[in-house]
């Protein structure tokens, strides 16, 4: 056994566990970790395939970013592990069925699967040689499927323009602070000066 | 597999790779150990105190004295904690720091793996240490660690959007993700277009990036949650927000993370803006010098900026923080990310 086998067993073994982890462990804070442990082994497979961009990319992305969110999130919930545990052995008996079912499905489908041996020379835009996989998604993301590419771009930036049209409310009676008036003033408007005689208000 | 393993990685000696990695980590922490006594002496400087002066002469081992203190005391966790998370926290905070360094070049060839996605992986490796932050405030089951947690997680994730863009920009003046590259592309610039090229200053990405390398000095404060943005330690409202229950070795660790995340802030600032390790002039005795003085050099000068900083400017409030970050810097990063791409793709100038 070479070195990278030794190292895709460990990484896959790694990931098969803290995935099942996630949705095993009590504490939803530690599915979330391990969640972000089984990123970290997706993105080590990433790279004994070759494809070190996705790694990195994986690794900013969800467990730099999206995993955060997670976690902030979770961390405010207030969840009562007793409720939620409640009733779990009646429900036992149909969650067990639906999953032998998908189980059997799985194996159904894998088991007459076959690859077909010149897939490779179908690929639509095959990889070039000599290039930096960096440099052959951005080639493929930029030429060939730049409308995909950029109208997914339009809707995630549609869903965040909509999620913060949803919260923003400006109050009526709320002071908000605008820079620009704070610099602009200066001591001749704002500032008055008045001579008051001793023994008399203003 | 392109080129990101070297094709015999069967045949590299994992012994010298190895070697290699605790030569960097040992001269990283003595290095470190010195430039916190250098930050506390800047500081006292401005404040005209003596900063320390005790430890050794001038008070040069005050670092190591403050090592021993914290390895031999007590680890205390609170009763309440979640004690796996609670200790897995500052191990995150460091060996992620700690691991970033793997593809620092510190001269020509020195690097221990020269990655084709050097910088993507910095940047992986920066924005895990969020987690170190938000896990050590939840673990602690306390109401000041953890409002200092999630505001400290707020304002990392805040400012690497806008650092994320200035190394995009930057990327489009190299094209590459290799630092090394990165670093290559800066020995040809304004001064070789000038016809000076031993005026090898002006060639690096400072000149032409100039509001870009403000942007990222900035936000790598503020990243790294240096003053004058350390409001997750805003000792006047939060106690010492997420760190509140942490002493003696996981204390160390959490400062460890920290100062090694500085420094590496202030190398990517070197290799991205001041040439890394390519010399100030490159005439005849100052090109003699190896790279790796002129790199370390370079360090020391963004690092003192770094400490000047945390001595003279007051602490900002959080709202101003947040503004700064998405208001003022993403949108000028972003318009200045146009304007790098639009000068590249229709000037085809070298930057």
């Amino acid at each position: 056994m070479n070195l990278f086998s030794a190292f895709f067993y460990l990484f896959s073994t790694l990931t098969v566990a803290s995935a099942s982890m996630v949705v095993f462990s009590r504490n939803p804070v530690h599915s979330t970790l391990f969640l972000v442990l089984s990123f970290f082994n997706v993105a080590g497979l990433f790279v004994l395939l070759g494809a070190e961009f996705l790694a990195m990319t994986l690794i900013l992305v969800y467990v730099g970013a999206v995993s955060v969110l997670f976690l902030f999130i979770v961390m405010m919930l207030d969840i009562n592990f007793v409720k939620l545990n409640e009733g779990f052995m009646s429900y036992l008996p149909i969650g067990a069925c639906v999953m032998g079912v998908l189980l059997i499905e799985l194996f159904i489908a894998f088991g007459a699967w076959k690859g077909f041996p010149n897939a490779y020379n179908l690929l639509q835009a095959p990889i070039e040689e000599h290039l930096s996989n960096t440099e052959a998604l951005g080639r493929v993301l930029y030429t060939r499927y730049v409308y995909h590419f950029q109208s997914a771009g339009l809707i995630l930036l549609i869903a965040m323009i909509g999620a913060i049209v949803l919260t923003l409310r400006h109050k009526p009676g709320v002071l908000r602070q605008v820079v620009a008036d704070q610099i602009a003033r200066c001591p001749e408007t704002s500032v008055e000066i008045r001579k008051v005689k001793s023994g008399q208000g203003i | 597999m392109h080129d990101f393993y070297p094709h015999n990685v069967e045949r590299v000696s994992v012994l010298l790779v190895a070697f290699q990695s605790v030569l960097i980590l040992v001269s990283l922490l003595v290095l470190i150990a010195f430039l916190l006594y250098a930050d506390r002496k800047v500081w006292a400087a401005v404040q005209l105190r003596r900063g320390p002066n005790v430890v050794g002469p001038f008070g040069l081992l005050q670092s190591f004295a403050d090592l021993l203190k914290f390895a031999l005391k007590e680890p205390v966790i609170p009763s309440g904690a979640n004690k796996f998370v609670f200790l897995l926290a500052p191990l995150v905070m460091s060996i992620s720091a700690l691991s970033a360094w793997a593809v620092i070049p510190f001269s020509e060839g020195w690097v221990i793996s020269d990655l084709n996605v050097g910088i993507l992986y910095i940047f992986a490796m920066s924005s895990l240490g969020v987690y170190g932050v938000i896990l050590g405030g939840w673990a602690s089951n306390s109401k000041y660690a953890f409002l200092g947690a999630l505001r400290s997680a707020a304002q990392m994730v805040s400012y690497e959007v806008s650092i994320g863009l200035v190394i995009i920009s930057v990327l489009l003046c190299v094209g590459s993700l290799n630092l090394t590259e990165i670093i290559q592309a800066q020995r040809t610039g304004l001064a070789v277009w000038l016809g000076l090229p031993w005026l090898s200053f002006l060639n690096w990405f400072w000149l032409p990036l100039f509001p870009l390398f403000i942007i990222f000095f900035i936000s790598a404060l503020s990243e790294t949650n240096r003053p004058p943005f350390d409001l997750p330690e805003a000792e006047s409202e939060l106690v010492a927000g997420f760190m509140v229950e942490y002493s003696s070795t996981p204390y160390l660790l959490f400062m460890l993370g920290e100062y090694v995340a500085i420094v590496m802030m202030c190398a990517l600032t070197t290799i991205l803006f001041l040439g890394g390790w390519l010399p100030l002039l490159d005439i005849a005795p100052l090109n003699w010098v190896p790279g790796i003085v002129w790199f370390i050099l370079k360090l020391w000068l963004v690092f003192f900026m770094f400490a000047i900083v945390k001595a003279f400017v007051p602490r900002y409030r959080y709202d101003q923080l947040m503004r700064l970050g998405w208001k003022v810097f993403l949108p000028l990063s972003l318009l200045m990310l146009f304007i790098v791409a639009g000068v590249r793709q229709y000037m085809l100038l070298p930057a």
